[in-house]
């Protein structure tokens, strides 16, 4: 007797606390009640697809961060040979993992090499027929550079998405080659700033300025051919909208004086002339670099560069050791915009958008009613359909099947999984697939009566002989839902995560909530001659 | 209340019409899958999709006049439809051309396509909802979907390997694999979009449908240890008829509610809803016809004897029951 209120109260105390995570909140929350804030944080999560909001599939390209590294050895590379006097006709990089040397005199050759040898360590020197050499990136570390730019930009745009305030945003890396970023924004309804901030490079590059502005590019190449160690970088001339002024070239320094990775701070603000603008304080080791290059450069353009293309190149008046602003032709909504991205970092290589779905309010919210709609209709067929067929036992199945759906929204809430559209069909789902446990012990239980063996043993050998029958089909089950979840996103998650926590609250409730249910209803009696079964 | 009561039903009898049935629907699906082709969602196939919401009521063909003017390229290939509650004047607008994924410009279709509605003047509408897909996208989700389906197929035949014996492992599977079929013919018959959601209904059902299937595997692997003196024909047809009821009531429930899903659940989820309609039923009648029909074909010259080795069963029972289990059965099986 002890050993059956053990199990009620087992039962009791599962239900009450799946309830109070599960369902009350959602009470509650309709009725307006008071709940405490623990509770409210716990509550079942809508996806995106009921409350409406933004998906973006992103690519990185990764491409761009093996290029940067490229071109930098490619630059070492020149100044060294430079240095130590080893002649050759032709340096570059053809493409973002190669490196090509032309015409190294034969004299020079074991010079050459050696000085190769001490630049790269990340490259694979080819033999050089003639004097020309070919370098190529090691495998090893373009997969680690490429993961690297995946990571970081993960986590810078982590960090520009928290700084627009979305609440519960998901960011997580995705694809065959792990190069996706997807990035799920509930209740966002500004798509394309959303999109623009999340995508533009926000790379920030303060270069001093050796020619320019001028008309053309051709204008500022010497022999035809851009200067070493120098680039051409477009800008916008004086004031007006970027579409209506005219295109200005800059010849400025490869080197920059700071980068975005020095800044400490950057905000909305003014200019002198009452303009938007975006200030900026730098880091102490940023503020350093830039006070010795100022310094140096008095009187000279300094080009602020944002994302390849010059905003503006102020004159330096005097020493600046960590302060400026960037200055342009900018819309208050722009400085805002360019601000948030200042602050959170720049992107290691350039996004790409693959996939983009957005979906309003007013549909999630048609979504949620005709889910319910469903789940209500399907309850009722379901319930009305056991209580006829299988009578009183029915209604042993009934709460079970209650049960089952109570623990589903409860462990749900808990783990923090999220509701979503095909979630709901999976609720549906569980009800009907739910009670076929019930069935197949209620026909197990019938068929024992039939052969005439007491009602409490037709019970336990329904329940005992059903045991492994039902493990075998809930694993069935089970196997692919998990393949399911491996395959899908977002929405297909939610409907995996569903059906299994289904399946197990199913295994629980049917055997043990249900078993114990029918020794209640015996507990009293001394003798059983009929089950309603 | 019982349904079917102590039937008798020699459902081996119709193995071969019953094969022969599934292979002209499957067959007939193939013709109209290479025929037609599939007609695929917009995740899949790549392309754009707006629902627009309109102010006033307009008529789709309204929307699709105003595409075959403004619309670059015209209405071509565009898909025009009236979507959810018609009091809410949505229009779902599908052109299979996405923006490039190069630069940003990935949703600069959907801006053209507003910009067609706009210069027809049907009023003001703004967009409730988007679905823009590259083709990069497509590709990988149709490889991933292909893998998911073989690999829980792979997933479920190991598992009732282990649990049963290979032939009941191999019977179980080649009838999931009768189901896929049939609903993949089903729903090239009804011309529904393959979309992520019908794929995961499939999956769903590719793990339902075996439970019907393990169910009577179950009564064949306990008659098989009591009836030892009967064919294995006998056996598996004493085995379906006993677990005819519970077959059948296992899946009404469930597709009581799955009929719940397709006519309350929404425009949404139309597709999943058919699919798992059909897929349930399709289980039902494989798990009868199919699986043990495979079981029976496969074992049908080995002694019934040599089965008996179904041990996972005997050490789960309840240990008192053993002495009275053994006639039970017997008692149902057909003199032969």
């Amino acid at each position: 007797m002890s050993n059956l209120r053990w199990k009620v109260v087992t039962v009791i105390g599962v239900f009450v606390v799946f309830f109070a995570v599960g369902i009350y909140p959602l009470i509650a929350q309709r009725y307006g009640i008071q709940q405490p804030s623990w509770l409210i944080d716990k509550a079942l999560k809508l996806g995106l697809d009921l409350k409406g909001g933004v998906h973006l599939v992103m690519r990185v390209q990764t491409e761009d961060a093996l290029r940067l590294v490229t071109e930098q050895e490619t630059e070492r590379l020149r100044e060294e040979l430079k240095t130590k006097n080893v002649p050759f006709t032709r340096l570059e990089a053809p493409d973002p993992t190669h490196i090509r040397v032309e015409g190294v005199a034969p004299a020079q050759d074991a010079t050459f090499r050696q000085i190769a040898n001490e630049v790269s360590t990340n490259f694979e020197r080819g033999s050089g027929a003639n004097g020309t050499y070919t370098f190529t990136m090691r495998p090893n570390i373009q997969v680690n550079l490429r993961d690297e730019a995946v990571v970081q930009a993960r986590q810078t745009i982590e960090r520009r998405v928290n700084e627009l305030g979305v609440t519960e945003p998901s960011i997580a890396q995705q694809g065959t080659n792990g190069d996706q970023i997807l990035v799920q924004l509930p209740g966002v309804t500004d798509v394309e700033r959303a999109k623009e901030i999340i995508r533009s490079t926000g790379l920030l590059e303060l270069k001093i300025v050796e020619q320019g502005p001028a008309p053309t590019r051709e204008a500022l190449l010497v022999n035809n051919q851009v200067p070493d160690g120098m680039e051409v970088v477009p800008g916008a001339s004086g004031s007006g909208t970027p579409a209506d002024a005219g295109t200005v070239f800059y010849l400025v320094k490869k080197v920059a004086a700071v980068s975005g990775t020095d800044l400490r701070n950057a905000r909305a603000s003014v200019d002198e002339n009452n303009q938007p603008a975006v200030s900026f304080t730098l880091s102490n080791e940023g503020g350093r670099k830039f006070g010795k290059v100022t310094g140096e450069n008095v009187g000279r353009q300094l080009a602020i560069i944002l994302d390849g293309r010059v905003q503006s190149a102020p004159r330096i008046e005097s020493r600046i050791q960590n302060e400026g602003r960037i200055t342009g032709s900018f819309t208050p909504d722009e400085v805002q915009n360019l601000s948030l991205i200042l602050r959170s970092g720049a992107l290691p290589a350039t996004m790409t958008y693959l996939q983009e779905r957005t979906i309003g309010p007013t549909l999630g919210a048609d979504s949620i009613r005709s889910g319910v709609l469903a789940s209500v209709v399907g309850l009722l067929l379901v319930v009305s359909f056991m209580l006829v067929y299988y009578r009183l036992s029915g209604v042993n199945a009934v709460i079970a099947l209650v049960f089952n759906l109570v623990i589903l929204l409860g462990l749900m809430a808990y783990v923090g999984a999220v509701m979503t559209l095909p979630g709901i069909a999976g609720f549906v789902l569980t009800m009907g697939i739910g009670v076929d446990s019930n069935v197949l012990i209620f026909e197990r239980i019938k068929e024992e009566l039939e052969a005439e063996r007491g009602v409490r043993a037709s019970i336990n050998a329904g329940f005992g002989r059903v045991f492994w029958t039902l493990v075998d089909t809930h694993i069935a089950a089970l196997i692919s839902a998990a393949f399911l979840f491996q395959f899908g996103t977002g929405p297909i998650r939610g409907f995996a995560v569903t059906l299994s926590i289904g399946l197990l609250s199913n295994l629980f409730t049917s055997i043990f909530v249900s078993k114990t249910l029918f020794e209640m209803a015996l507990a009293n009696r001394k003798q059983v001659a009929a089950l309603s079964i | 209340m019982h349904i079917f009561k102590h039937t008798n039903f020699d459902f081996l009898r119709w193995r071969w019409h019953a094969i022969a049935l599934s292979w002209v629907i499957i067959i007939a699906g193939l013709i109209v899958i290479a025929t037609k082709g599939i007609p695929k969602a917009v995740e899949f196939a790549g392309g754009t999709v707006v629902i627009e919401q309109f102010d006033q009521a307009v008529t789709v063909q309204q929307v699709r006049e105003a595409l075959d003017r403004n619309y670059p390229g015209g209405g071509q290939n565009t898909i025009v439809q009236a979507f959810g509650d018609p009091s809410a004047h949505m229009v779902m607008i599908r052109v299979p051309q996405v923006g490039s994924e190069a630069d940003a410009s990935l949703s600069q279709e959907a801006a053209k396509v507003e910009a067609a509605l706009n210069k027809a003047s049907l009023g003001t509408h703004h967009r409730e909802s988007a679905e823009i897909v590259g083709a990069t996208v497509g590709r990988e989700l149709t490889s991933k979907g292909i893998w998911a389906t073989v690999l829980s197929l792979v997933g479920i035949l190991l598992y009732l390997a282990f649990r049963f014996q290979l032939s009941f492992g191999v019977g179980a599977v080649v009838a999931t694999i009768h189901d896929l079929l049939i609903t993949l013919a089903f729903l090239a018959f009804f011309r529904y979009d393959m979309s992520l959601n019908v794929i995961a209904a499939i999956l769903t059902m590719t793990g339902f449908s075996t439970n019907d299937t393990i169910v009577i595997f179950d009564r064949i692997r306990e008659n098989l240890r009591a009836m030892r003196r009967d064919s294995m024909y006998n056996v598996i047809n004493v085995s379906v008829n006993q677990t005819l009821g519970r077959t059948v009531i296992t899946s009404g429930t469930a597709l009581l509610t799955a009929l719940a899903l397709f006519f309350f659940g929404g425009e949404v989820l139309h597709g999943f809803a058919f699919t798992m309609v059909v897929g349930i039923i399709t289980g039902t009648y494989s798990s009868v016809f199919i699986a043990a029909a495979i079981v029976s074909l496969w074992r049908s010259d080995a002694p019934t004897r040599a089965a008996a080795h179904a041990h996972v069963m005997a050490t789960a029972a309840p240990a008192p029951q053993q002495p009275q289990r053994k006639q039970k059965p017997q008692r149902k099986a057909r003199a032969s």
